[in-house]
């Protein structure tokens, strides 16, 4: 049970690292995209489960309850994902820009054609 | 019980982003990032943040997966090179793995009340909610009164991702397939009875949400982030339907540059506002007579701020890609 209690952060080590894995080692730029999506997913996912506090509830006052888990890194988070969603959606237009330049998304390819 | 569905949701959501990576094509691997997404949103929700999640499903699930189909659509859905250097990227990336886990090992267990997090600074905030707002969303408090210069400065970076894209899409031609594919999709799936009929039944309860969370967000979960996405959501479900050319003609391409400059310029003449009346930057203590109105009056104003701009980013993103091909 006590290492029950790392599990979350465990799952964030992994997620982390199977994004960063898409992002090195796949070629294809649209799947690096999805690899950093998935790598800031797990860091959106520590920060959360670092203001849990066992038995509380959302930070909304006037439930009745008085145990509340950490409002800051929800309000760090909450915009963190908005402001995520719209850094992807300009890095999927670089590589549609890419696509239409070079009529490839492929990093090997695209290095191929703009060696002289 | 709460915790072992939690643990049971995370190990799901680690499946699905090894099949992510794993999948060779691309229209599966974006499938399955909404519904990592949707995982993810309700690993936040039974993390107490009703708010967070909320906002993790509107645009992880929804307005993501959009993009990326749009994306998809406007290059190959087939990957199509081996992986580079498959073995030394592994081992690198095990070997940060097993580093960052084994730092996890000095982290409070999860859930601890006397964490750092929670017994630092938190209290004060929902003390201060409570005194200065009294509001009883602790979050909304935080995000557009306490910390209100960080929201201003999250909003103009997506503003200014929102000018970065309309901006690449001004240049440079669309190819000639693309023109072809698009001739089609601006259709919609109107010739399609089921989406067509789900589609138009949805519009509005989905609008009506929206607008819920957006003026609820003082009550309940929600604020203008979260309304901002939800609305962008109901309008691409509507341009999804009945064509990009008759959503263009609800809320026309000039309607949504105003709504993300507007916004954005809401937000700071609020501040500005608040040094006329002799207050500081984002100080909305003196909007009106009584300090704990002025604030509440000040939150609405940003938060109807964020929300219209919001969805005006998302909504121009959105025209940008499926207007690529016209």
């Amino acid at each position: 049970m006590e290492l029950l209690g790392l599990y979350h952060y465990w799952v964030f080590a992994v997620l982390l690292m199977i994004g960063f894995y898409a992002v090195v080692a796949k070629l294809n730029l649209i799947k690096k995209l999805i690899g950093l999506s998935l790598f800031q997913a797990a860091v959106f996912l520590l920060y959360i489960t670092m203001g849990k506090v066992s038995g509380g509830t959302a930070p909304i006052v006037g439930g009745g309850t008085e145990v509340f888990s950490s409002p800051l890194p929800q309000v760090l988070i909450l915009t963190a994902i908005v402001v995520g969603i719209s850094t992807t959606a300009l890095g999927l237009g670089l590589v549609v820009r890419i696509r239409e330049e070079y009529g490839s998304i492929e990093e090997d390819e695209i290095q191929a054609l703009d060696e002289p | 019980m709460t915790t072992l569905f939690g643990i049971f949701l995370l190990t799901l959501l680690l499946i699905t982003a090894v099949a992510i990576v794993r999948s060779r094509n691309l229209f599966i691997s974006v499938t399955l990032m909404a519904i990592a997404s949707l995982l993810i949103a309700a690993n936040f929700f039974l993390l107490d943040a009703a708010d967070v999640a909320l906002t993790e499903a509107a645009i992880g699930a929804g307005i993501s997966t959009v993009l990326f189909l749009g994306a998809l659509f406007l290059t190959s859905e087939q990957e199509r090179s081996a992986t580079s250097r498959r073995l030394l990227s592994f081992a690198v990336v095990a070997a940060a793995a097993l580093i960052v886990i084994y730092a996890t090992f000095d982290k409070p267990r999860f859930g601890d009340p006397q964490a750092p997090v929670q017994v630092h600074i938190s209290p004060w905030y929902i003390e201060q909610t409570r005194e200065l707002i009294e509001i009883p969303n602790v979050v909304t408090a935080v995000l557009a009164s306490f910390r209100g210069y960080d929201t201003l400065g999250e909003l103009i970076v997506v503003f200014t991702a929102g000018i970065g894209v309309l901006l690449l899409f001004s240049s440079g031609t669309p190819s000639a397939d693309n023109r072809l594919l698009f001739s089609r999709l601006n259709l919609g799936l109107r010739r399609y009875l089921i989406p067509r009929v789900v589609g138009r039944l949805l519009v509005p309860f989905i609008l009506l949400l929206g607008f819920y969370v957006q003026f609820h967000g003082e009550y309940g979960p929600g604020g203008g982030f979260q309304a901002g996405a939800i609305i962008a959501a109901a309008f691409i479900l509507y341009a999804l339907v009945e064509g990009e050319r008759r959503a263009l003609r609800v809320i026309p391409q000039r309607a949504l540059l105003a709504m993300m400059a507007g916004g954005t310029i809401l937000y700071g003449a609020v501040g500005v506002a608040g040094i006329l009346l002799g207050g500081r930057f984002l100080d909305y203590s003196v909007l009106a007579a009584d300090p704990v109105q002025g604030q509440q009056i000040g939150i609405l104003l940003i938060e109807i701020a964020v929300g219209i701009t919001v969805t005006g980013v998302l909504l121009s993103i959105f025209h940008a890609f499926a207007a690529r091909g016209r």
